[in-house]
């Protein structure tokens, strides 16, 4: 028999407090002074003071009543910004399965260093994300880790394999918030189709990547110039663009709530364009990395550069960027892959995909803003606001009496370089290293927790 | 909307993959790629070949140039002749030779590539030439030598094939000495071609004055124009006028990974015969990388007729691979300032 929704309860327990948690860190009553609060989906933006107790937000400006005054943790934290914390939308934490790469300890300490309150994890884990256990098991590593919260998006199909249905709704009654095969193919349209099928049946939110096995075959780079000069098997664009358009089809017929997670191209987001324009219920998201790279970073042949989907050109950078300016793409994540070192240690088309992200999707979202590219309010629109609403995270995403107190606090004019060897991830497979950045996250509390606190 | 992006600072990648050849003096140090020589380099390689050209045709083919120095040959892909030619352009140079075939051994049983060339460092090698299936594996191996030892590139992946463009050249420059006013034509498969890429770098470099591609659509890769070609896809358009056709091996498996439908087809419309042949300028010299398929992408009347020049590149590659390492290794000795 299946453990009832209200037993399994995998998501909004408070964080536990770890055994010798530490008086006056791990304080459950928190009064932050002075800090410009700035969150749009609220229409907050000024200096005033903020209390936290017992995991939420209690009043903002005046203290409450019945405030324990003596006995509250106080920051003073004039000249910095206080923000929601974020939401980073498809992040992998490598456990369970490939713990000597990273675990759920070590990611999610790094996601709070970037002032990232809330994880949310694919499933393809080893074993596979698709039975509650390994969701309660998941549940249970961030709960003893002690920092972010993590929360996992639950497999479409058995064993990811594309061939037999997951069991969608016990994964959702499971806390789930999400499923998804990650960059799993299905075996074939029609049993792709049935799954969407399925899962609109119980209304649940669908991350799917498109990415055609058979378009991309060896492909490590984008199909252009520089993949052309250096001989690097390339990766066409229409290995996004044609699965894209298969499931924008599928949508139209099963009506499925749809995000994907990432696109690369200024051709897919024409798609998704079109698609929104026409009412269907997609969403789309991208990562921090394809705002800022393109195809000529994988010029040096670094490892670091190796990503999928590939870097792609100027054009389709600038395109991105436009379309997270506009609204277009709904969220920006870090497709946060860290790996040992031997990983990216051969010859670039035999490295393993992917960067370690999550201290630098904050950074680069925010450098997008003092560039002029996006707003403010955009950049936390993508990094909280939607993602919540997205995830169905109702109480997260945003500082307002009744939240959650998942909250980051940002140093708008410390001025850092990104050094990395002193990264908190267990991967420093970043290819931003030596990157100047203008704002510093110093703290980040998730739950009323301060989990995060900079130390020079 | 401003969008300006200013890249903050200079990775810790070099942002030349090239620059690595050079050592801090400016002397060459490896030959990965023939991108980032320049002219003068590649006329300083092609005109030192010249005279390691004249000792293989003395009695006696042997200059003590590398005496005492370890020269390995490290092929990860199996190659016969690239491998017999660098073998043996290290011979007559007097160095001690050690082919070691790895596409069987070590790495296949899980050493990585890094403990290979580890454990052949401690061996004292001076130069390693290396052959591997992967683009960019010359320059992954250049990264992490040691300071003493030089890098030769016999062919990565579909990146470079830096020897076998330098011999070309040199042959081309035997025949027609200047290459501004030369119209030079590569057929067959550019898509996979390292040979091409390379090619297409040094004829570039030295100022050709036209350098054509012709294939099918399938075998052409993705803004190649970009590396300074023109495209063609009829041969008959492709040769007119042209002074060098450079013909390159097709493989059986681009049939069958469905990029052709049949050699039939491949020779019929892009296969060099003598009618075709006749298309291009009276002089014409026709070039080959080797081994050629006949009947597929030549016609046997063509590759030993009077305009092929087949063989002599492969002498030719001979003195090009000595020049190469004789400038290599003196850069490792601080000579070729």
């Amino acid at each position: 028999m299946k453990d009832a929704p209200e037993n399994l309860g995998l998501d909004y327990d408070p964080v536990r407090h770890p055994e010798g948690c530490r008086p006056g860190i791990d304080c459950d009553h928190w009064v932050i002074r002075g800090a410009r609060l700035r969150d749009p989906s609220s229409e907050l933006d000024r200096n005033d003071d903020i209390y936290l107790s017992n995991g939420r937000i209690i009043a903002i400006g005046e203290a409450p009543g019945d405030w324990p005054g003596d006995t509250a943790e106080h920051l003073c934290a004039e000249g910095h910004w206080l923000i929601p914390g974020i939401i980073d939308g498809w992040a992998r934490l490598r456990e369970p399965g490939l713990e000597h790469k990273a675990t759920i300890a070590t990611e999610s300490a790094a996601a709070v260093a970037g002032g990232i309150s809330t994880l949310v994890m694919p499933p393809d884990t080893t074993p596979v994300l698709d039975t509650v256990a390994v969701a309660r098991y998941i549940k249970r590593r961030a709960q003893l880790a002690g920092r972010a919260r993590v929360v996992a998006i639950g497999a479409m199909t058995q064993q990811l394999e594309g061939e037999l249905l997951a069991e969608m709704a016990a994964l959702d009654e499971g806390g789930c918030v999400a499923i998804s095969n990650a960059h799993y193919p299905f075996h074939d349209l029609r049993l792709m189709r049935r799954a969407l099928e399925y899962a609109a049946t119980f209304n649940l939110q669908v991350l799917l990547q498109p990415i055609d096995p058979s378009l991309s075959a060896r492909g490590c780079a984008h199909d252009g110039a520089v993949a052309t000069r250096l001989g690097l098997p390339g990766l066409p664009v229409s290995a996004e663009t044609a699965p894209l358009a298969q499931l924008i089809a599928m949508i139209n017929e099963t009506g499925a709530r749809v995000h994907v997670p990432m696109i690369s191209s200024a051709a897919a987001l024409k798609l998704i364009e079109r698609a929104k324009a026409d009412g269907l219920p997609i969403t789309a998201g991208v990562s921090a990395h394809q705002l800022w790279l393109t195809e000529m970073d994988t010029d040096a042949l670094d490892p670091n550069a190796h990503v999928i989907p590939p870097l792609r050109t100027m054009r389709d950078r600038d395109a991105l960027r436009r379309g997270l300016a506009e609204g277009l793409i709904d969220t920006v994540v870090s497709d946060h892959q860290p790996h040992e070192p031997d990983a990216k240690l051969a010859p670039f088309p035999e490295t393993e995909p992917g960067i370690s992200g999550l201290e630098t999707l904050l950074p680069l979202v925010l450098k997008l803003v003092e560039e002029d590219v996006i707003t403010f309010d955009r950049a936390i629109d993508a990094l909280a606001t939607r993602p919540a609403s997205l995830f169905g995270l109702s109480d997260a995403g945003s500082i307002a009496v009744g939240q959650r107190a998942d909250l980051a606090l940002i140093d708008p004019d410390a001025m850092w370089s990104l050094d990395s060897t002193g990264m908190a991830s267990a991967g420093s497979n970043t290819p931003f290293a030596g990157w100047d950045f203008a704002h510093r996250v110093e703290a980040t509390w998730v739950n009323g927790r301060r989990v995060f606190l900079r130390e020079e | 909307m401003a969008v300006n992006f200013v890249r903050p600072k200079i990775p810790k990648f070099a942002p030349d993959p090239w620059a690595i050849q050079f050592d801090e003096q400016g002397h060459l140090r490896h030959l990965l790629t023939i991108e980032g020589l320049g002219p003068q380099w590649i006329t300083r390689i092609l005109d030192t070949a010249e005279g390691f050209v004249s000792v293989t045709d003395r009695e006696i083919k042997k200059v003590p140039l590398l005496r005492g120095r370890t020269v390995v040959n490290l092929f990860f892909e199996s190659s016969t002749r690239t491998r017999t030619t660098f073998e043996l352009a290290a011979k007559r140079l007097s160095a001690d030779v050690l082919n070691l075939n790895l596409a069987t051994s070590a790495t296949k049983k899980g050493e990585s590539l890094l403990d290979t060339l580890r454990n052949i460092e401690a061996m004292q090698a001076d130069m390693f030439v290396v052959r591997h299936e992967q683009s960019g594996a010359a320059h992954f191996i250049a990264r992490h030598v040691a300071p003493h030892v030089s890098v030769l590139n016999a062919g990565d992946g579909w990146h470079s094939h830096p020897t076998q463009a330098l011999l070309d050249a040199f042959t081309i420059r035997r025949h027609k000495g200047d290459f501004t006013p030369l119209r030079v034509a590569i057929v067959g498969d550019i898509r996979h071609s390292r040979v091409a890429r390379s090619q297409m770098h040094v004829l570039n470099s030295l100022n050709v004055g036209e350098l054509r591609v012709i294939a099918p659509r399938t075998l052409i890769p993705t803004d190649v124009e970009k590396l300074g070609v023109r495209v063609f896809h009829d041969m008959r358009e492709g040769l007119r006028d042209v002074d060098v056709i450079i013909m390159l091996r097709l493989q059986r498996e681009r049939m069958e990974s469905g990029l052709l439908p049949s050699e039939e087809e491949f020779y019929r419309l892009y296969g060099l015969t003598e009618e075709k042949l006749a298309w291009a300028k009276d002089d014409a010299i026709v070039m080959h990388p080797g081994p050629a398929n006949r009947g597929v992408e030549i016609e046997s009347s063509v590759a030993d007729g009077p305009q092929s020049v087949i063989l002599e590149q492969v002498s030719n590659g001979i003195g090009v691979r000595m020049a190469v390492m004789s400038l290599c290794m003196s850069a490792n000795r601080g000579e070729n300032a």
